[in-house]
């Protein structure tokens, strides 16, 4: 069929010399290379998950025996359960469990807010410019990158006049004000790539601004609202420093009651019970790290590009 | 343009304008308000409560001259310094060898990031708990029969930054890799094509020509990752409390315990207001090099 | 006879997929060759191959006479140009030429004598000292062109040069790379889907498709004696028109239809009866006072006219099957009138209905 394939070729042996793949050796220097300190790493950031979970399933005699990386003899549930049900926070002795109910409090309405606020803005950002947007978005991103602390006085006083200092309410106004600068950067973004014909033809169709972005563009950005979630579950669930300064003991979200109660310098440290309250305070995010996979990844590079 | 009557201008995108109020009250009560507000606080002599009562720069003189802000800046310094520098440096690296297709390069990537999941009070406990001299690595070494082995940096002014360190290090080069992975991908795969046609070795490559090209996602990263080191504070309440002594004092502490302890407003505004003066020295280049280059080009 | 470069038995799968399949292809010292075809058919895969970027499953691969199918790129022999330009953007124009070269430790004079000759060769002297930011996009491709140049190799492999170009910049690089073929005289191997380039430029033409070569010859075998229907409908814009219907004492009989098909050269006699597909060439058909002489003529209403300029094609049906034609830019036709037109069946194609090979 082919001319070239008719051509028989005399100036070189077809079998001789190389043909197809260059073998290689599995274990080349450059693979042991890689391989070995990837997993040299991987084992230094594994390690301390391992022996969180080790202490936290070993009874107090065998963890001042032994061997912090062993696996327990014996495994014990106890830690866990006193825990989360009779750990002390000074003469508060119901666990851990009030701080995760506080925290859930807190969570909902302040990731609902904030996604909701900043989806809008990102939303107005992108098809309903108006004098002075820019500036704002700009101040907006400036403002992620300034100081905490350097609002905190102020934000009180303005709870305090609002009459939230010191409840739930608080907590969740801010955590939507500190989180609306990454949020709105991600939705302006993912806006920015929806082509502009659609807004134009739905403009022609006669939809208005909440018509477009309920009809339009709220059901094709699914993806980036999971993305949101994801983002914001676990910065306000990891938070510390808002829980300490806007909230009150009675209602202190779950990272504060537990550094309470590892740090607290009252009775015998029971390390088993420390290491479990650790664990089940980092398992929110860890499930969802674990479960979202490369949508986390996804979140991450947003807060990377530029504005 | 004709100038329309002021009342046409403001209802134009009036629902736009609406929406966007929560987001123009943050820039503008929030963000730029209370910024000024505690600049201009930090001029005064308030203590209990905000009053309007100028002492000029007193409250500078007085937190310069205060050991413990000099120890918290010192430690910010060097902590800042080698964090940066570290993180950067092995998110790079790690960053280079999980860009080599490689097999199980999800499974690295989900083990180096999960870290950055955690909050730092989880990442402070369990490196406390790690560092515990009695029973943790210390412990452990000298059981496997090297008696004098000695590393308890939680317990020693010298070596608590050191701690710090490796929990810090720990939580946040997963993130660095992630970055700098994207931006690896992000480079044309034909350059990587011309190289190898014209002989470069993968190193030099990297070096020369990849890193050259990555400039952007260096100072991008370089930004986010020093203004998240300037804000550090929960990482060093669960690990130290500022401890030993006062080794491990930062000043985001210093400003928490004086606004909301000592009951000293003045200071512990002239400090926080420090601390914004340091991240303008990190951002105004930065956005001078990012957006105001872009003007000329 | 040594070939300049030879490819043999080349196979590559990745996974199930088979990218290229039992290729061989024999290029001959200083001959421009191009392969041509669709994306995805595989070419720019065998080019990845031959410049040693991409690893065959099996085959081999020789450049002057030497297997270097485990061979580095570097050392091959070739020097490559890329569809995105792939300059370190970092780097002088300068910079980008020698960067291989002080790699490969080759003395400064020397770098400095081919740099400078290969500047002037693409008259690009003036822009050394710039940075490819500060290039336009035919500038860029020239300095792409000069880091391949300075590499003194006998083998040049361009991953389509000219597509990220406008059109009338791709025109004016398309004559100086037959320039710069016609004064160098090197083997070079280009890879495109864009038939006027692989036109105008190739000495042979390698047309593509599922990994497999479809037919090798010159532009002019191409074009008009196209071995299957496949390369016959790929090349000439606008496309051929085809005829379905059978083959039937010389002639080709499509319900009303039939064509006397006698002055054709077959290649292989039909079977009578047998299904052939013809395929006509819209500017192979004539009108006018030449329909006079034509072999076959017929009458035709026309449907719909694409003033162009240059030409006017004309859509028209024959046998209920839509048929192009192609007339003078100058010629007024409009939609209902009707058309007299001549067919010389020694200038069409027959293929065989079933295995769409040439007849």
């Amino acid at each position: 069929m082919l001319e070239a394939s008719k051509m028989v070729d005399r100036t070189v042996d077809a079998m001789s010399g190389p043909r197809g793949k260059k073998p290689k050796k599995a274990l080349s220097g450059r693979n042991i290379m890689i391989y070995g300190i990837l997993l040299m790493v991987s084992l230094y950031y594994i390690l301390p998950l391992w022996v969180m979970v080790m202490t936290s399933l070993k009874g107090m005699p065998e963890i001042r025996m032994g061997n912090i990386f062993a696996p327990p003899v014996e495994i014990t549930f106890e830690p866990w359960v006193k825990a989360w049900s009779s750990a002390c926070t000074g003469l508060n002795c119901d666990g851990l469990s009030r701080g995760f109910w506080n925290s859930v409090q807190i969570l909902i309405p302040s990731v609902f807010l904030s996604i909701a606020i900043a989806s809008v803005n990102g939303y107005a950002l992108v098809n309903w410019k108006f004098k002075g947007s820019e500036l704002f978005f700009t101040i907006l991103i400036f403002g992620s990158f300034i100081p905490y602390q350097i609002m905190l006085y102020p934000i009180v006083i303005m709870l305090r006049e609002l009459g939230l200092y010191g409840k739930l309410g608080g907590l969740v106004l801010v955590h939507s004000v500190f989180g609306m600068p990454i949020l709105t950067l991600l939705f302006r973004n993912y806006f920015t790539s929806v082509p502009e014909e659609l807004f134009k033809a739905a403009r022609v169709d006669g939809a208005g601004f909440w018509g477009i972005y309920f009809r339009i563009m709220l059901p094709m950005s699914l993806p980036i609202f999971v993305v949101a979630v994801i983002l914001q579950v676990t910065g306000i669930w990891n938070d510390f420093l808002f829980g300490v300064v806007f909230t009150k003991p009675s209602i202190y979200p779950m990272t504060v009651q537990l550094n309470n109660i590892v740090n607290s310098v009252q009775g015998v440290k029971e390390y088993n019970v420390n290491m479990a309250a650790t664990m089940l305070t980092g398992l929110v995010p860890l499930v969802i790290y674990f479960i979202s996979g490369k949508l986390f990844v996804r979140g991450i590079a947003a807060g990377a590009v530029k504005g | 343009m004709a100038s329309k009557p002021l009342s046409a201008r403001l209802t134009r995108n009036l629902n736009a304008k609406i929406a966007a109020l929560p987001m123009i009250i943050t820039t503008l009560v929030v963000f730029l308000g209370g910024t000024i507000w505690s600049v201009v606080y930090s001029f005064t002599g308030s203590k209990l409560l905000p009053k309007l009562k100028w002492v000029g720069l007193k409250q500078y003189d007085r937190l310069w001259s205060n050991s413990r802000w000099e120890i918290s800046i010192e430690n910010l310094f060097w902590y800042g310094i080698f964090a940066l520098v570290l993180t950067i440096a092995i998110g790079f690296l790690l960053a280079v060898l999980l860009d080599q297709k490689i097999r199980f390069e999800d499974t690295f990537r989900t083990i180096l990031l999960y870290p950055f999941a955690l909050s730092f009070i989880v990442t402070g406990l369990v490196w406390q708990w790690l560092l515990n001299p009695e029973m943790g690595i210390q412990h452990i070494v000298r059981s496997m029969g090297w008696e004098s082995f000695t590393f308890d940096p939680l317990y020693n002014p010298d070596l608590v930054l050191i701690g710090l360190l490796m929990a810090g290090l720990w939580q946040g080069t997963g993130f660095v890799m992630c970055i700098m992975l994207a931006g690896l991908r992000g480079i044309d795969e034909d350059i990587w094509k011309a190289a190898r046609v014209d002989g470069i070795p993968a190193w030099k490559t990297y070096l020369r020509v990849v890193i050259p090209m990555m400039r952007p996602v260096f100072i991008t990263t370089l930004v986010i990752v020093a203004a998240g080191i300037i804000k550090l504070y929960d990482l060093v309440v669960a690990m130290t409390s500022g401890g030993p002594g006062n080794a491990s004092q930062v000043p985001a502490m210093y400003v928490y315990d004086y606004l909301f302890q000592a009951q000293n407003l003045g200071q512990g505004l002239a400090a926080s207001t420090m601390m914004l003066l340091s991240v303008l020295i990190v951002l105004i280049p930065w956005a001078y090099l990012e957006f105001g280059g872009k003007k000329h080009a | 006879m040594t070939y300049s470069v030879q490819i043999k038995d080349l196979d590559l799968h990745f996974g199930a997929v088979k990218v290229l399949q039992g290729l061989n292809l024999n290029i001959s010292e200083g001959e421009f060759i191009v392969l041509l075809g669709s994306s995805g058919c595989g070419k720019s895969t065998l080019l990845n191959c031959v410049a040693g970027l991409l690893e065959p499953t099996d085959g081999q691969i020789f450049i002057k006479g030497n297997n270097v199918t485990w061979e580095e790129p570097s050392k091959r022999g070739i020097g490559m140009v890329f569809q995105s330009y792939a300059l370190y953007p970092q780097m002088t124009v300068r910079g980008n030429m020698s960067f291989g070269l002080k790699n490969a430790k080759v003395p400064k004079a020397e770098i400095e004598t081919r740099v400078n000759r290969a500047a002037e060769i693409l008259q690009i002297t003036h822009l050394l000292d710039r940075k490819p930011s500060a290039l336009s996009g035919g500038q860029r491709q020239r300095v792409a062109i000069g880091r391949a140049l300075v590499r003194d190799v006998d083998v040049f492999l361009f991953d389509e040069p000219l597509s990220n170009l406008d059109a009338k910049l791709r025109a004016d690089l398309r004559v100086e790379l037959k320039r710069l073929h016609n004064q160098l005289k090197n083997t070079m191997i280009y890879v495109t889907h864009d038939q006027v380039e692989a036109m105008t430029l190739a000495d042979r033409i390698a047309i593509m498709k599922g990994g497999v070569i479809m037919q090798l010859g010159s532009p002019d075998e191409i074009y008009n004696r196209p071995q299957n229907r496949y390369v016959a409908d790929f090349i000439g814009s606008p496309s051929m028109n085809f005829l379905d219907g059978e083959y039937r004492n010389g002639t080709f009989v499509k319900g009303d239809l039939s064509i006397p098909v006698q002055g054709y050269a077959f290649a292989t006699q039909p079977v009578e009866g047998g299904a052939i597909t013809v395929g006509i060439r819209p500017e192979h058909i004539v009108t006018g006072p030449l329909v006079a002489s034509a072999p076959y003529r017929t009458t035709t209403t026309v449907d719909l006219v694409e003033p162009m300029g240059s030409d006017t094609l004309v859509w028209a049906k024959i046998a209920g099957e839509p048929f192009r034609i192609r007339m003078d830019g100058q010629a007024t036709v409009a939609v209902g009138d009707t058309l007299e037109i001549g067919i010389d069946p020694s200038r069409a194609s027959v293929f065989d209905a079933k295995s769409e090979e040439r007849l």
